[in-house]
């Protein structure tokens, strides 16, 4: 047993212990238990903490490693963002809306995870329905980067990248409709993947902009996204936007070989107000790649890029405000009952259930389908749509991977950006164009600035999560960013 | 493009969100400042575009008709707000 904490394992670490008897997953669940008592005060990553669950998934996880019968993921202890339905275990959507909302059936990622014999120890803050870039909009409370604990953790999926770096839990699972792994893992200091649209089952993913949204894995290294991949990706009749073709062993891509890899930095995603300590650290990044024998080109242009904040924020509000029509207050979820006519119980319903931006973005989406504005905003914004991802099919042909910082900035105060919600939107201008397009796209860390984590995002062609995996695998083993720790005592 | 709040109170309205006048103004101002940032997609020639929809080129997935299990009835009321006997129970649709 090394001296290393249980809690800061990576999780193929923590299996090789679990598999070779060394440790059992009820002593390492009861260890990740502890830290979450002991650091969550500061951090408050999780909306629902789930002991009880953990603890019987982990003595059943122990049962089966005893058996001979486990696989890489048996006996890990995890966390699932909180827009991702667990049966019988509250799923919020950190919304006023869901507080109590017990889910009657698994998304297909939870069972798939479940399967592989996980454990779940809870589930984690987010930004309320997946809008937001700093899990402040959650309608609970805001989670604090263990990096700096003045600090947001990025979101929407913030709350599993802060236990991640906090060391509250091993792997997490969560969901980027427009950055919403990658950001909060680039401003955490760890590995977020967004998987090609279509290559991981949506069934049970409460939706927020269906034609944008993936799940996917959030880990300490990209060998753990890779096991992670292996267990969750795949065809799922019960999505059928699911893409029906086999998936590869994502491990057998960890090769630490870039030689004659070609890298394209396209120069759009170097915007203005960018932190100059995070275009150093990229500058270095790329130094290193080259130095690794991938051949870096830095003359390359994708003129679109400063379009896609516009084509996001009409695309994703629009099937966002269809999205939430659901919550009349009827079915399921908050209900105000103390009002004269069915109408204003639904109006009362959501003026209540809902926070501000996601009034905001419903109320952006109905306007630009609305008659007479359709055409001017949602259909344009198609038509950009397919201009953007022209040009990265265009890129694609010449590239095997783009490289580009994932977020312009570190992470920023709580309260920075709260006031004017163009500039929160900007958090995000470099991790919109993968969504827009459909492809994968991986945040890595790559270094620090002033004491806070810098991300590098690699970009690939759709179903190509392989090329990622080994270009990240290649940079994560020349430098070892990913074995740093938060301080929180 | 500056929204009046006519018009806020118009889309709200479309929406069934209830709205203060407090709100009313502060969304006003808000959305405008969005839909400038929109105005930057004028000026891009779309006119031989086919629009994008869904990144991937699937369309129209089919199954067979055939019957399977489904929800059981305690677990699709199981959150809902007000029920009574094996019905949701909802105000008055229509008016007298």
């Amino acid at each position: 047993m090394p001296e290393q904490e249980l809690f800061n394992l990576s999780a193929h670490e923590a299996s090789d212990l679990l598999k070779q008897r060394k440790v059992s997953s009820v002593e390492l669940t009861k260890k990740l238990l502890e830290r979450i008592k002991k650091t969550e005060p500061k951090v408050k990553a999780y909306v629902t903490v789930t002991e009880d669950v953990a603890l019987a998934q982990a003595a059943e996880a122990d049962k089966r490693i005893a058996g001979g019968n486990a696989g890489p993921l048996t006996g890990v202890p995890m966390l699932i963002k909180d827009n991702i339905s667990t049966k019988g275990v509250r799923t919020t959507c950190s919304a006023r809306m869901l507080e109590n909302f017990m889910p009657v059936y698994d998304a297909t990622v939870t069972k798939k995870l479940a399967d592989a014999g996980a454990v779940l120890l809870g589930k984690g803050n987010m930004d309320e329905f997946a809008m937001g870039s700093s899990t402040e909009n959650s309608a609970f409370f805001p989670t604090h980067n263990p990096w700096d604990l003045s600090r947001v953790p990025g979101g929407s999926s913030g709350g599993p990248a802060a236990a991640m770096a906090a060391s509250e839990c091993l792997f997490a699972l969560g969901s980027d409709t427009g950055g919403s792994i990658r950001q909060p893992a680039s401003l955490c200091g760890i590995v977020g993947l967004k998987p090609t649209y279509g290559r991981v089952s949506r069934f049970g993913l409460v939706a927020f902009a269906s034609s944008l949204d993936q799940i996917g894995p959030m880990t300490r290294d990209v060998t753990d996204n890779a096991l992670v991949m292996n267990a969750i990706a795949g065809y799922d009749a019960a999505d059928s936007t699911s893409v029906n073709l086999p998936v590869p062993d994502y491990t057998k891509a960890l090769r630490a070989d870039v030689k004659g890899m070609r890298i394209g930095v396209p120069k759009e995603y170097f915007v203005k107000g960018m932190d100059d300590g995070v275009s150093d650290v990229i500058e270095r990044a790329i130094a290193k790649f080259t130095e690794q024998g991938a051949i870096v080109d830095r003359n390359v242009s994708l003129p679109s890029t400063s379009l896609a904040l516009a084509v996001y924020y009409i695309i994703a509000p629009s099937e966002a405000s269809a999205n939430l029509a659901r919550y009349d207050g009827v079915k399921y979820g908050f209900s105000a009952h103390d009002t004269a006519t069915m109408w204003e119980a639904m109006e009362k319903t959501r003026q209540f259930g809902f926070g501000p931006e996601v009034k905001r973005r419903i109320m952006l989406g109905a306007y630009a389908l609305s008659a007479g504005y359709y055409d001017a905003y949602y259909l344009k914004a198609q038509k950009i749509r397919t201009i953007i991802s022209q040009e990265f099919a265009e890129a694609f042909k010449k590239y095997d991977v783009l490289l580009s910082p994932t977020s312009p900035t570190t992470a920023f105060k709580l309260g920075e950006k709260t006031a004017d919600p163009v500039q929160m939107y900007l958090s995000d201008v470099c991790t919109l164009p993968v969504n827009i397009a459909g492809i994968p796209g991986i945040s890595i860390p790559a270094g620090f600035y002033d004491g806070l984590p810098v991300g590098l995002q690699l970009m690939a062609k759709p179903f190509d999560e392989e090329t990622l995996f080994r270009a990240a695998y290649t940079y994560e083993q020349a430098n070892g960013w990913h074995k740093l720790r938060a301080n929180l005592g | 493009m500056k929204l009046s709040k006519e018009e806020v109170t118009h889309i709200a309205s479309l929406c069934r969100v209830g709205m203060t006048d407090a709100d009313i103004e502060k969304y006003s101002n808000q959305l405008s400042n969005i839909l400038e940032q929109f105005e930057v997609l004028k000026s891009v020639n779309t006119d031989n575009v086919q629009p994008t929809a869904h990144s991937i080129p699937l369309n129209n997935v089919w199954r067979e008709d055939v019957a399977r299990p489904s929800l059981r009835e305690d677990e699709v009321l199981a959150n809902a707000p007000d029920k009574e006997e094996g019905f949701i129970k909802v105000k008055q649709v229509l008016e007298d």
